[in-house]
């Protein structure tokens, strides 16, 4: 019988589901966020301070557009800035998503189920924050579309040898696919969906999006061969976005972008980032939601234990990048390495290694993996050294390049401020909508994991 | 005899498990159905072979659209790098291949990714809003916790009353009847 199965506990580790839960139980508690949890004040307050913020970048972009980037802190040689690394940093947060659905997904590690949703919603909404800075920056953002390949009347085609060229491709078709992995992951959700909704407007809604999903044995068997393929093609997708991106700076001649460690180092970069915006997230979301069942200790602890391996990887960049500095004995790297430890923006390279290497390094413990507070302030903390990670690498080369005459310094306006915050105002708007308008836990994967979804005598617990 | 002409679809049986589920399904592809079908709210390991269907064109769908992608990305991009624009850069070769690799990947990458998406979706008939089997109202629940085998009214062997005793042979939690 279905209804009160324990799971049976294979090892000692906490189970990716709290025991007791069946098909139905878990359908009831993740629709019923969405379908019948009145909206609470909290999330009204919070909505509308994520909203105002919102609306900052709003008029962030409007005097933009207005008055030109002029009114941003960048000038040459500083062309780059805010606009880049934040466009760097939010796409780098938009790695855990497709990591987690498609490369967990690939080596079957089934406890990504219940995070995988919230997960990938968060890629596509950092990806979309990533995309307004590229826009935005080219001054001229109603002629975007300058960049991709199409007939025109000035007979002119894009430079197909340039990494910029080579970034449009790859974001864009980062966020295509991030946006159809998600939505196939949710077309059975949405039939859950159909069929629990009681008013007649909702269930028309998700009946919609269902597209009329009724679970055959066919439809499923076809399901799954798309969505493993759709895991296989987004894995090397999601290592190929971070890698086209250092490509932006490891194919230019400054010193501190010109090296073969970035691909890698800016992949581990991304997901480490992303991982602590998975957690920054998660934690409050279970907390107030009472998802405690289905995002265990179990998935903090793994999640953790992942940006604990990728920080280190991070953390072998830097020393990397400072032995090169002394090791190729060339002038202008060592004077960078010199630079960033005593020139103008140390204190962010300092601040850069105390987040990203220092720090995290008490996720070694046990205590600091299991207690959501620490958890969560050392994430925040991740996300800040990423940024400054970011910063350091794009100014700090920036303004001491080859000649003295071309040294500059950089500092960042309101607007680029104002701008900078509206993306966080815009990311958190739609993670603010996403929990109370879609299923944010997978409903039809998390029922895989029960014992009763298997058909085999022998009762293999999924771990 | 097509669904058309017959008033009703088919007969739907109810089950409680996954199990259940799929060892009717065994069985009732066993007396010689063929046109049955299996529903479930989440993916069962070997159900869709149990009622006979084994092998699916999703992967032969991706292969083609990936290529599409792929080939179509680097010959754009020979065209215009050596035939229509040719642009000087530093004295590289206009056909300086190893800068076109990234494009072809990530289009191959987007074609066969669209193509899975909409490929299964193609093949599975979807969109389609209205189907008869969302006529029987506990089939609600075949998106909650519920396992439903229809055997189709156009299968060969089906026959109103044999097919019905046959079903309810089975022990499911009940028999019903699909209106078309």
């Amino acid at each position: 019988m279905a209804t009160n199965t324990q799971i049976p506990v294979a090892d000692r580790r906490v189970p990716v589901i709290a025991p007791g839960h069946t098909f139905s139980t878990i359908g009831e508690k993740i629709s019923n966020i969405v379908l019948s949890r009145p909206v609470s004040l909290g999330w009204i307050l919070g909505f509308l301070i994520v909203f105002s913020m919102m609306n900052m970048l709003m008029v962030a972009l409007g005097y933009l557009f207005i008055k030109g980037t002029g009114i941003w802190g960048i000038n040459i040689p500083i062309g780059w800035g805010f606009a880049i690394v934040n466009f760097v940093w939010w796409i780098g947060i938009g790695h855990a998503g497709t990591l987690i659905s498609a490369i967990l997904c690939l080596l079957r590690q089934t406890w990504r189920n219940s995070i995988n949703r919230f997960a990938e919603a968060m890629t596509l909404f950092a990806v979309a924050c990533a995309g307004v800075f590229p826009l935005a920056h080219m001054g001229r953002p109603w002629l975007a579309y300058w960049m991709f390949p199409y007939p025109n009347t000035m007979r002119y085609w894009p430079n197909f040898r340039s990494p910029l060229v080579w970034d449009v491709f790859a974001v864009s078709t980062y966020f295509t696919i991030s946006l159809v992995f998600w939505f196939v992951g949710l077309i059975p959700d949405f039939a859950s969906m159909r069929d629990r909704a009681e008013s007649t407007w909702v269930q028309r809604i998700y009946g919609l999006l269902a597209m009329g999903w009724r679970g055959s044995a066919r439809h499923w068997h076809r399901y799954e061969t798309a969505y493993l393929l759709l895991a296989g093609l987004a894995t090397p997708l999601v290592l190929s976005v971070h890698t086209v991106v250092s490509f932006d700076f490891a194919v230019g001649i400054v010193p501190g972008w010109h090296t073969t460690i970035f691909p890698p180092y800016f992949v581990a970069g991304a997901i480490y980032s992303g991982f602590a915006m998975v957690l920054c997230l998660a934690i409050p979301i279970r907390a107030i939601y009472g998802l405690k069942d289905f995002i265990t200790e179990r998935h903090l602890e793994n999640a953790a234990k992942v940006m604990l391996a990728t920080g280190l990887i991070v953390a072998y960049g830097y020393g990397m990048e400072a032995f090169m500095g002394w090791y190729s004995g060339s002038t202008y790297d060592s004077f960078l390495l010199w630079n960033r430890l005593h020139g103008p923006y140390r204190l962010a390279y300092a601040a850069l290694l105390g987040c990203n290497i220092f720090i995290p390094q008490v996720l070694w413990l046990k205590k600091f993996r299991v207690s959501t507070g620490w958890l969560w302030l050392i994430s925040f903390v991740v996300l800040v050294g990423m940024w400054l990670e970011r910063f350091i690498i794009v100014v700090v080369s920036l303004s001491r390049d080859f000649l003295n005459s071309s040294w500059g310094q950089y500092y960042p306006t309101k607007w680029d401020w104002m701008t900078y915050a509206g993306t966080i105002g815009l990311f958190l708007t739609a993670m603010w909508l996403f929990v109370r308008i879609l299923p944010m836990i997978s409903i039809f994967e998390l029922r895989t994991l029960l014992p009763e979804s298997q058909v085999h005598e022998a009762v293999e617990v999924k771990q | 005899m097509t669904v058309k002409d017959s008033p009703i679809y088919g007969l739907m049986a109810e089950f409680d498990s996954a199990k259940e589920l799929v060892a009717a399904a065994h069985k009732t592809h066993a007396a010689g159905y063929q046109k049955i079908d299996a529903y479930s709210p989440f993916p069962i390991e070997g159900l869709a072979e149990a009622i006979g269907f084994h092998k699916n064109s999703v992967p032969l769908v991706v292969l083609i659209g990936g290529l599409i992608g792929g080939i179509s990305a680097y010959a754009l991009q020979y065209w215009v790098a050596v035939i229509t624009y040719p642009v000087n850069i530093g004295g590289r070769p206009f056909h300086s291949w190893p800068s076109f690799i990234i494009v072809t990947f990530e289009l191959t990458i987007l074609f066969g990714g669209l193509s899975a998406a909409v490929g299964m979706l193609m093949l599975n008939g979807l969109p389609m809003p209205y189907h008869p089997v969302f006529n029987v109202p506990e089939f609600a629940r075949a998106s909650e916790d519920k396992f439903f085998l229809v055997v189709f009214a156009s299968d060969p062997n089906y026959d109103a009353a044999r097919t019905r005793a046959f079903l309810n042979g089975l022990a499911p939690r009940m028999v019903a009847e699909v209106p078309s």
